[in-house]
């Protein structure tokens, strides 16, 4: 069955793609446009359900089914093929990449009613459906490497789907310039990843990631690993933090909110960013072989997790909280990632999309309602105009804030409670601040956008609840965000309550034969949760007593630390750094050296040159050709001199 | 001369007693131009049918007392004759009523040239070599002067001649040296032989004195100075067939006393090599950078042919199978192509050589939108690119100097392919983005020239798609 | 392997002396007091009356070369017609072919008025 469905889950997108990316303009109805994209995905979900149900009835050593469809580059040794490997963790992702998906089509269907560009969104986001799957289903590297590439084209392509807008950042006046921003950035990952790629493939000869998996864990390399094995690791991570918008290459992610807000609720929360997860998880055992690697990979995803969060707190574009708050919370999962805590990671990933989905599909909702406002601080009192919005936004919210028994309450406490175990009480202290953070910034723009005074002109916004197209998939989500974290309840609750762990045990296992991770007690795990849930309650009530009940403190503190709240405001001067350090001075070398001197000097000199001695011998030896025939037999007998002499005397 | 003998060389017999026919209908029958031009086909036709059976019954088998030999490339060899053949007699009428050139004679000619080609494609011996060339050589003297109202015309006439007989009398003087060291002018006797001979150095001399002989037929540098005068100055449909069925024809004979000779492994034969792979160097860079500089399409194909010759001649240079193959392929691929663009050219040409310069060209993809596809596809094969039959031509000769160790060879080929371009593509270029400067007279081609180019296209993509099918042939 | 050649060495050394020689010692060994009847091409012969690059018409050409062809027909029958009998019925069949070969070019140059003088 998994052979014959999986082949339909793929392609089906990409024949959505093909039908609204051709003949979309000459369908001409909205209608047929979103059913065919939405359906797309819908089925292809209806599929992954079945597959994951037969997958559910095997042994857990069976549960992994090789499918290949066509060969693609067969050269001597090295082949590749189009061959995919359905798995617990690829059908995780492949659960929620169409499951989440089919929701924000059909919110989609809604949000992007009357925009002229109608049907090539929905070609967009099949042909991105398609690209996501290639990436997690494949069986090898470079088919993994060709979705990855093709998810940046299509998150490249979405960024900039209103191409005529303005958009502001440092260094950016239009949407193009976002996407474009986001697109180079990737590149960089991509640079990466292609290097470890080629070092595997140099070392092992193989890209399939069954057998690194098996190579690697034949104990050959631990203990150890080798510097070899780092490096891959490591290159394989800057792809990762490329895609996945970890410091310092996470600058593009803010930005990329320039695209409409179902692209930013699919792409740039639910499902492309986390591809970075899923590249490490796939290669759990190629980290958990270099302790470097895995250290590098938590102190990054620390720091990113810290500074994107402190970041969040004075954002006033809702979307760009959000969008910091993301960037943010990939920096909880490769924390988790960082201290081998692989299934805490994919846990997270899971939730996240379910919440963060809908938070930015409520964002969407609100910036529906108030006619393409963003500013959350011309907003304010919303919840009287709005309540469905109002009331999924705000069960968002706690889950996000990490409120027991939501869903992001269990998979952030597990990760924290990994920091502690694996690693220490600094990692968790950093990831607990980052928690208070989160609770605080969230509630700021509930409060902000939902509570207190209507800051709005009345005369010229009228606010008013979406359609029922947008808000079911809200209410779903909402259900989603709730009951999501019973798929990993804690250790305390019982033996083999941790579903996902269980259900991803064979895909981990060599990978923990290297990285054996500690078990606290049950007091220890108790103390922790109750902790962290404080954390949450601590940071929700700050910001109600800073924006509700006292308003204009934030105003006061601001002005008390100027420092402080410039650095913030100014994101930590990373997009500055880039522009000064990187964008300006490539630039002015490209524009002083390499165009100038380079290209028009010596290359354009070269070829020039080259052309016109060919030129000049030509019309030299034109010459030669006299049309006397007693010249021609001067040449010819020089010739034969030439020759029989060489016979005769060379 | 016994019946195997005969059925052995029938196709060569078919053609010769054709020529002769047309001889006869032309001196007897009023107005016969069609009718010998149905005589031609019909005979050639026979040819080609007598070379296909001699393939399939007598592989690799000689006749005449070891003089020919059949099946292998020298089929392959009938069919490019037979096939140059079809295809110019399809065109001609049409191009030498309008030029002036309408002589029966010419079918005659054409026949007992092709007749000429097949014994020497055929000949396992220098002597039946020697006589096939003449035979051939001759013919193509008077050819090129089949205009004969036309100065330039007399003149390629003239030139050919006093330089073909120069060039002879090198080649027989090879032979009678060659001769004169191992004694005998069998070829398989010559490689044998070689190895114990007394005068290596004369042996050696008398190849060298072939290879000059030969090197001129083909037009390989730096004899090959007639050849831009006389292509210019003979009938356009002379030239085509010159130089795709006349130099084949020349190849054939370099092929057939070279690689006995190669494969012997007779001291000194790095010294041909070097003199072969130099001749293909300066053909090849000659023959393109002159053409750079060409204002004239016929002239500029002139060159373009020697620069052919020279990418030709690094398969003489490698030595070995692959190279033989090689040129065997790059042969029947060549004889579509340049057929073809001499065709289109010759379609094009008006009285008093109008329409012959590049700026004619000028947006010909305006005027003439079918012939000036047509001229960029094989344009774009002359080039080499793929998947035309010039790309895998070239891939097979520029591979076989890899095998021999002759990489900086196919360096330079491709080198030299590169400095093509710029006149194959440029043509192209100004077909295509050029305003034309002035009015283009010019009637529609007629239904045979059609024909024939419809042949050359179908021939070039075919080729360029199924090369194996060539090979295969060659290697029976 | 040198001596070999040495006569034909002897030849060659021989033809290029008597050219030299003959022509030198004319030179030296002749009394030499030139004049104006002595400078004319024939010395004694009549005095040049026209150029000497007359044209003549092509047919003496054509008629030259087409008795040149035919002749050295003859040059080929006759050895074969000295031992016709030893050689049998191939060379006949051989022969047969040629000649009828030259008499359908025979009959083109006839055709086409080749050797109409007018």
């Amino acid at each position: 069955m998994v052979s014959t469905f999986l082949p339909f889950i793929l392609l089906l997108p990409l024949a959505g793609f093909v039908i609204n990316g051709i003949f979309g303009k000459k369908l001409n109805s909205e209608r047929l446009s979103g059913l065919i994209g939405a359906s797309a995905v819908g089925i292809g979900f209806i599929l992954s359900v079945a597959i994951f149900i037969e997958l559910l009835g095997l042994s857990p050593d069976a549960r992994s089914v090789g499918v290949n469809l066509a060969d693609w580059i067969t050269a001597g040794q090295f082949s590749v093929g189009f061959s995919y490997l359905v798995d617990p963790l690829s059908v995780v992702f492949l659960l929620v990449i169409t499951g989440v998906g089919t929701l924000i089509h059909i919110y989609s269907m809604g949000y992007m009613h009357g925009d002229p560009g109608f049907s090539r969104f929905f070609a967009y986001l099949n042909l991105f459906i398609f690209m996501m799957l290639n990436l997690v289903l494949a069986d090898n590297l470079l088919l993994t490497f060709l979705g990855w590439e093709g998810v940046g084209l299509c998150s490249f392509l979405l960024i900039g789907f209103w191409y005529d807008r303005k958009f502001a950042g440092v260094g950016i006046l239009w949407t193009g310039d976002a996407a474009k921003k986001a697109f180079v950035v990737n590149r960089i990952g991509d640079l990466g990843m292609l290097i470890g790629m080629f070092i595997l493939f140099s070392q092992f000869g193989t890209l399939n990631y069954g057998q690194l998996t098996q190579v690697l864990s034949s104990g050959a390399f631990f203990p150890g690993g080798s510097d070899l094995l780092t490096a891959a690791a490591l290159c394989l991570f800057v792809g990762a933090c490329g895609k996945s918008a970890q410091i310092p290459l996470g600058v593009w992610l803010p930005d990329a909110m320039a695209g409409p807000t179902p692209v930013s609720a699919l792409i740039h929360a639910a499902t492309m960013v986390t591809a970075g997860i899923f590249l490490v998880s796939r290669n759990a055992t190629l980290f958990t072989l270099s302790p470097t690697a895995m250290t590098v990979v938590t102190c990054v995803a620390a720091t990113t997790a810290l500074v994107a969060a402190t970041v969040g707190i004075v954002q006033n574009d809702i979307k760009k909280v959000l969008a910091y708050s993301t960037v943010s919370q990939l920096g909880f999962m490769f924390v988790a990632l960082g201290v081998g805590a692989f299934t805490a990671a994919v846990f997270h990933v899971v939730t996240h999309a379910f919440f963060k989905a809908l938070l930015f599909l409520g964002s969407g909702s609100v910036i529906h309602g108030m006619h393409e406002e963003q500013d959350m601080q011309k907003m304010g009192g919303l919840k009287k105009y709005m309540p469905q919005t109002y009331k999924t936004y705000l069960i968002g919210a706690i889950a996000i804030a990490g409120i027991f028994p939501l869903s992001g309450f269990f998979s952030k406490d597990e990760i924290l409670y990994h920091a502690f175990n694996d690693s220490g009480p600094v990692l968790w202290v950093v990831g607990a601040l980052a928690a208070f953070c989160t609770a605080f910034y969230m509630f700021r723009s509930v409060y902000l956008t939902f509570d207190g005074k209507e800051r709005f002109d009345h005369h010229h916004v009228h606010p008013h609840e979406s359609p029922a197209s947008m808000t079911i998939p809200l209410w779903i989500l909402a259900v989603l965000s709730v009951v999501g974290g019973f798929l990993g309840l804690p250790a305390i609750f019982g033996e083999h309550v941790h579903l996902l762990h269980s259900w991803l045990e064979p895909v981990f296992a060599p990978a923990y034969k290297f990285y054996s991770q500690h078990h606290a007690s049950h007091t220890t795990e108790l103390v922790l949760m109750v902790v962290s849930l404080c954390i949450g309650i601590a940071g929700i009530l700050t910001a109600r007593r800073v924006y509700i009940q006292k308003p204009g403190t934030a105003d006061k503190v601001a002005a008390r630390f100027p420092a402080i709240h410039k650095l913030l405001w100014h994101k930590w001067y990373m997009d500055e750094v880039y522009e000064v350090g990187v964008v300006k001075f490539i630039w002015m070398t490209s524009q002083s050296f390499l165009y100038r001197i380079f290209d028009k000097k010596i290359i354009d000199g070269m070829l020039h040159g080259i052309a016109n001695a060919t030129g000049a011998a030509g019309r030299g030896l034109r010459q030669l050709q006299t049309g006397v025939v007693t010249n021609y037999v001067t040449l010819f007998v020089l010739g034969i001199l030439l020759i029989v002499g060489y016979l005769i005397l060379g | 001369m016994t019946q195997t003998d005969l059925l052995a060389g029938l196709a060569i017999e078919i053609v010769s007693i054709f020529a002769l026919i047309i001889m006869l209908t032309d001196a007897l029958v009023e107005r016969s131009t069609r009718l010998c031009e149905t005589l031609s086909i019909v005979g050639l036709l026979g040819g080609l049918a007598a070379s296909a059976y001699a393939h399939l019954t007598m592989p690799g088998q000689t006749a005449f007392n070891g003089m020919i030999v059949v099946g292998g490339m020298s089929t392959l060899y009938d069919a490019i004759f037979c096939g140059a053949g079809i295809m110019t007699v399809l065109l001609a009428r049409e191009y030498l009523t309008r030029v002036g050139g309408m002589f029966d004679e010419f079918y005659t000619l054409l026949m007992m040239s092709i007749a000429g080609m097949m014994l020497m494609g055929h000949s396992a011996d220098s002597m039946p070599m020697f006589v096939g060339l003449e035979v051939m050589s001759i013919c193509f003297y008077v050819m090129a002067g089949l205009m004969r109202n036309k100065l330039s015309s007399n003149e390629a006439a003239l030139k050919y001649f006093l330089l073909g007989a120069f060039a002879s009398g090198f080649l027989l003087y090879g032979i009678a040296l060659v001769y004169g060291s191992v004694g005998s002018t069998a070829y398989s006797a010559i490689a044998a032989k070689a190895l114990s001979t007394q005068f290596p150095t004369l042996f050696w001399v008398g190849i060298g004195m072939m290879i000059i002989g030969l090197g001129f037929k083909v037009a390989a540098f730096p004899f090959h100075q007639w050849a831009p005068d006389v292509y210019h100055g003979a009938p356009t449909v002379v030239t085509g067939f010159m130089s795709t069925a006349g130099k084949a024809a020349a190849f054939s004979g370099f092929v057939g006393f070279i690689a006995p000779t190669m494969a012997s492994g007779v001291p000194g034969l790095e010294k041909a090599k070097v003199i072969l792979a130099l001749l293909a160097v300066g053909s090849m860079l000659v023959g393109n950078i002159t053409a750079l500089a060409q204002t004239n399409v016929k002239r500029m194909l002139a060159y373009s042919s020697v620069a052919h010759a020279g990418y030709l001649m690094i398969g003489l240079a490698a030595g070995n199978a692959a190279g033989w193959t090689g040129i065997t392929y790059y042969l029947v691929a060549y004889l579509f192509m340049q057929i073809g663009a001499f065709a289109v050219v010759g379609i094009l040409e008006r009285e008093n050589g109008g329409n012959l310069t590049v700026d004619d060209y000028r947006g010909l993809a305006r005027r003439r939108p079918g012939l000036a596809l047509v001229m960029s596809l094989f344009m774009f094969s002359l080039t080499g690119i793929p998947p035309f039959a010039g790309f895998f031509g070239k891939y097979y000769l520029f591979n076989a100097a890899i095998q021999a160790d002759l990489t900086w060879l196919a360096i330079v080929g491709v080198v030299s392919s590169v400095i093509s371009v710029w006149f194959y593509l440029g043509l192209v270029v100004i077909m295509y983005f050029r305003e034309p400067l002035g009015e283009m007279e010019g009637g529609e081609a007629s239904i045979s020239s059609r024909t024939a180019l419809a042949l050359s296209i179908i021939g070039t993509l075919l080729i360029g798609l199924i090369p194996q099918a060539i090979i295969n042939i060659a290697a029976r | 392997m040198i001596e070999q050649y040495i006569p034909v060495i002897a030849m060659i050394v021989t033809g290029i002396l008597f050219g030299v020689v003959s022509v030198k010692a004319h030179e030296i060994l002749g009394p030499q007091r030139p004049n104006k009847s002595k400078e004319t091409p024939y010395e004694s012969g009549m005095e040049p009356v026209a150029s000497a690059h007359e044209r003549f018409s092509v047919k003496f050409y054509l008629v030259a070369m087409l008795f040149i062809l035919f002749d050295i027909e003859i040059v080929f029958m006759y050895p074969w017609a000295a031992s016709f009998r030893e050689l049998g019925g191939f060379a006949l069949w051989a022969m047969l072919l040629f000649v009828v070969t030259l008499f359908v070019g025979y009959i083109y140059i006839v055709k086409k008025k080749a050797l109409k003088w007018d």
